[in-house]
């Protein structure tokens, strides 16, 4: 290795000195813009910063909670994983919320987070987000940023052209991206092509409460379906997605789903379709999913088993789709402030590709098809371009807007963000990430009203810009003031997992309405025990239900005995505490489980099986007050052929 | 500070030829550039030091004493970050006679500032995002191009031609892989 080092010194030299004449030169112009960039991101001790920034864990299943420009972390908050720290899919109350047709699911990848929207505007109630393993879409409410509902999408896999929100949050969409056999059979993975179909789901939201339910299931022909975004304003009613695959090849799609020079973007008429079903459209099909709901009031998920969804075929509502020839396997599909133009990131073309969505309109209202897909009509490409962005870069993945005519484009293989214009498409500016971008964020930047001040870029790659942790080293969020003609590169900061997408929104929608506390009042959850004088432990068999409370500093009660070997023992806990930022935990040795981590008001259950005679004891894990170490207790675990009487007390030797 | 050493690095930069040097040797220069050498070599990762990965597709190139003239196009080009990436890429490097079997004066004009785009696109046109072995290339009929432009596989025997270049040899990459052909595929445009 060294020896091939060596032996190029001379080649090298020369090319550093060429290249680093032309890298200098750009920094200059970097470090020019740049000198205040330090007070950009300075958000002084005690300060808020302007954005939230919620950002995809990936293969984490979680999402992140960072504040712009500072880039601090605030919370992860656990989503499609259990998380240990938070007891989230490890306490009882928890642990429907990961039931799915599959049984419990403990893990997932977590992709687009995308925030509801009152009439194209953000409204900063709910942030929608999908799994894309075993095919979820969640939602996280913004008063206590907690995940309170996640729905199981049938029919799908690879569920990544999801989880985007209409301008009035009348749906949340979820895409497949793998076309299945629907309903699953058994059958030849060779017997794909014309077999296989691609749903396209679309969930109703409940204005009232945000929750969702699959409204209707479009199934589509066997391609796969990679990203998607609403219309909006004009466009508003249609729904894009972009395909890739349309060879509707099942192996090696590197090769074989690359044959084809144009894939296509897909336009829904969504109303249309909603419009048909309301009028008892569609046909209902036998399809197992788990429709899981949190509530606040017994802070308890319960997981309901559905049975059938409604599934539209295309050739059942003639006129509401329509495919956009796009070239070369696109990935993002993005819909700008005005809703008129659809900008499909060919990953494989070396160009941009902008649809125009009133062209779109002309060619289907003059029928000028030029073809047809399994019945859908494909429209002619030169009839619905707008425009193409030339040689911006190499693999565009993704395009967002400032909303102020600019759009931004991340090129992962030539690792940059590319700042061009709607109309004119021309490229105004370029700024390189480090390294290997994937996605970007400008908040709102799924709106009619972008916050076009700052753009997070999302690497998959850091190599070297960190201190090193061994092979694994974190992947990152660059941070962009975009307020200017150039853009300005002001930070980066590490993320949690796999940082795919992003949804911005600026902090005075979100900050009046976060919850501080649970009321104890208000707390249904049937083993609550909102006093002292609530605290019990009783035996049902061999269930052991203990009733505790917790307040600074001790747990009542903190001595129990009479418990068994072979006993189920389940804790559950209420935090006394009516005070802000006053959370406890709570373990115990020898637990299969994580702690609790309770916050006031609230009440949450383990459960432990003790296989060992003794005494044993637990404790409380967060450092709640002066004397959280005196915050303990013990149980007094006797064999299982002992007949000691179950008894609990607390101070009872003072 | 860092506004301090940024007004330094500007002043540095007017002589921008002391400062290349510097980027070549930051063991002796460290006290007051260190910062200086850290930006400019910190923009891409053409410019990480890694003696511990396989060799990139572009290292490949730069090893090899056969792809003088590519790697001075490609840096001409300024194309360098592209091939260091993740991708996977693969590079069809023709070798110096087959630049010169070119007319006359073409590289030294393709060379030049003013023609860097059309470098540029030419030089596209001979990196494909994938990693094909030779023999794995036999199964392709065309190959979409980064210049946004297809080029034809032919198989001839137990040769393969992409766009109408033969693969002489072929070199596993970190990145992807190098294929070494005996002509310059020209596009189209």
């Amino acid at each position: 290795m060294k020896q091939i080092f060596k032996l190029s010194v001379g080649f090298l030299m020369i090319a550093m000195a060429f290249t680093s004449c032309n890298n200098s030169k750009s920094s200059k112009s970097n470090s020019a813009l740049n000198s205040n960039a330090a007070e950009k991101v300075y958000v002084a001790p005690g300060e808020y910063d302007e954005f939230y920034a919620f950002i995809s864990g990936g293969f984490s299943g979680q999402l992140s909670v960072y504040g712009l420009p500072s880039g601090r972390l605030f919370k992860v908050i656990p989503v499609f994983s259990q998380d240990p720290e938070k007891a989230y899919g490890y306490n009882e109350e928890t642990k429907p919320m990961l039931n799915t047709s599959h049984g419990f699911i403990p893990w997932d990848d977590s992709h687009h987070p995308d925030i509801s929207q009152t009439g194209g505007k953000l409204d900063g109630r709910y942030v929608y987000i999908n799994a894309n393993n075993t095919p979820r879409i969640a939602k996280i409410d913004l008063t206590t940023f907690e995940t309170t509902e996640i729905i199981e999408i049938p029919n799908s896999a690879g569920n990544h052209s999801s989880s985007f929100v209409t301008e009035n949050t009348e749906y949340v969409v979820a895409g497949t991206r793998f076309s299945v056999p629907i309903p699953q059979r058994d059958m030849p993975i060779k017997d794909y092509k014309g077999n296989f179909k691609g749903s396209l789901s679309f969930l109703k939201v409940n204005p009232e409460n945000g929750e969702m339910s699959i409204k209707f299931q479009l199934l589509m022909p066997g391609f796969d379906y990679d990203l998607s975004h609403p219309g909006r304003g004009k466009s508003h009613g249609w729904f894009f997605f972009t395909t890739y695959n349309t060879e509707e090849a099942n192996s090696l799609l590197e090769v074989n789903a690359s044959q084809n020079d144009k894939d296509f973007i897909a336009a829904i008429n969504w109303k249309k379709i909603e419009e048909y079903v309301n009028n008892g459209g569609g046909t209902k099909i036998p399809s197992e999913y788990a429709h899981n709901l949190y509530s606040d009031e017994n802070h308890t998920a319960t997981s309901t088993m559905m049975h059938e969804v409604l599934q539209v075929k295309p050739s059942d509502v003639p006129g509401a789709i329509f495919l956009l020839p796009t070239p070369k396997s696109p990935h993002g599909c993005d819909v700008d402030p005005t809703g008129e133009y659809i900008v499909g990131n060919g990953k494989l073309s070396a160009n941009l590709t902008v649809h125009s969505f009133t062209k779109m309109l002309n060619a289907i209202e003059n029928k000028k098809f030029a073809g047809e897909a399994y019945g859908i009509p494909i429209l002619k490409f030169e009839d619905v371009l707008a425009g193409v962005v030339e040689q911006p870069g190499l693999g565009p993945l993704h395009t967002e807007f400032d909303g102020k005519g600019n759009a931004y484009t991340s090129f992962f293989i030539s690792s940059e963000v590319v700042k061009w214009k709607l109309g004119t498409w021309e490229v105004l500016d370029r700024k390189p990430t480090f390294y290997s971008i994937g996605h970007l964020m400008i908040p709102g930047g799924n709106s009619a009203n972008p916050f076009g001040k700052y753009l997070l870029a999302m690497n998959k790659i850091t190599k070297d810009r960190y201190l090193p942790t061994g092979p694994e080293v974190t992947q990152s969020a660059q941070l962009f003031d975009i307020s200017g003609d150039k853009m300005e590169l002001l930070l980066d900061f590490p993320t949690i997992g796999e940082p795919h997408y992003a949804a911005g929104i600026p902090a005075n929608l979100i900050t009046a309405n976060s919850k501080k506390l649970y009321k104890l009042e208000d707390n249904k959850h049937p083993y609550a025990a909102k006093s002292d004088a609530d605290t019990k432990v009783t035996r049902n068999g061999n269930e052991v239900h203990i009733q505790m409370t917790m307040i600074r500093s001790h747990f009542s009660p903190d001595n129990i005995e009479g418990v068994k070997v072979g006993d189920k023992v389940y804790f559950h806990v209420t935090n006394l505490e009516q005070d802000y930022d006053v959370p406890h935990g709570i373990a115990m040795i020898g637990a299969n489980t994580s702690e609790l981590l309770i916050m006031p008001g609230q009440t949450e259950t383990f459960v432990w099986e003790p296989k060992q005679v003794g005494v044993w004891p637990f404790y409380c894990t967060d450092f709640c007050s002066a004397l959280h170490q005196e915050m303990q207790g013990y149980v007094r675990v006797s064999p299982s052929s002992s007949d000691i009487k179950l008894s609990w007390s607390l101070g009872d030797d003072f | 500070m860092k506004t301090k050493l940024n007004i330094l690095f500007s002043i540095l930069l007017v002589a921008c030829f002391f400062n290349c040097k510097n980027n070549k040797n930051t063991q002796t220069e460290e006290h007051s550039t260190t910062v200086t050498n850290q930006t400019a070599e910190k923009q891409g990762q053409a410019f990480i030091k890694d003696d511990g990965s396989k060799p990139n597709v572009l290292q490949i190139a730069m090893d090899s004493k056969d792809h003088t003239t590519l790697v001075a196009a490609v840096q001409a080009a300024g194309l360098e970050n592209a091939l260091v990436n993740a991708g996977p890429l693969m590079v069809f490097a023709p070798t110096n006679e087959a630049f010169a079997a070119l007319p006359e004066g073409t590289v030294a004009n393709l060379l030049k500032p003013e023609n860097k785009a059309k470098l540029a696109l030419i030089l596209k046109h001979h990196v494909t995002p994938g990693n094909y072995s030779k023999e794995f290339l036999k199964k392709f009929k065309h190959l979409g191009q980064a210049s946004n432009e297809n080029v034809t596989v032919e198989v001839k025997g137990d040769d393969v031609y992409v766009g109408g270049a033969k693969i002489i040899a072929s070199i596993s990459a970190g990145n992807g892989i190098v294929h070494v052909v005996d002509k310059v595929i020209i596009p189209k445009n």
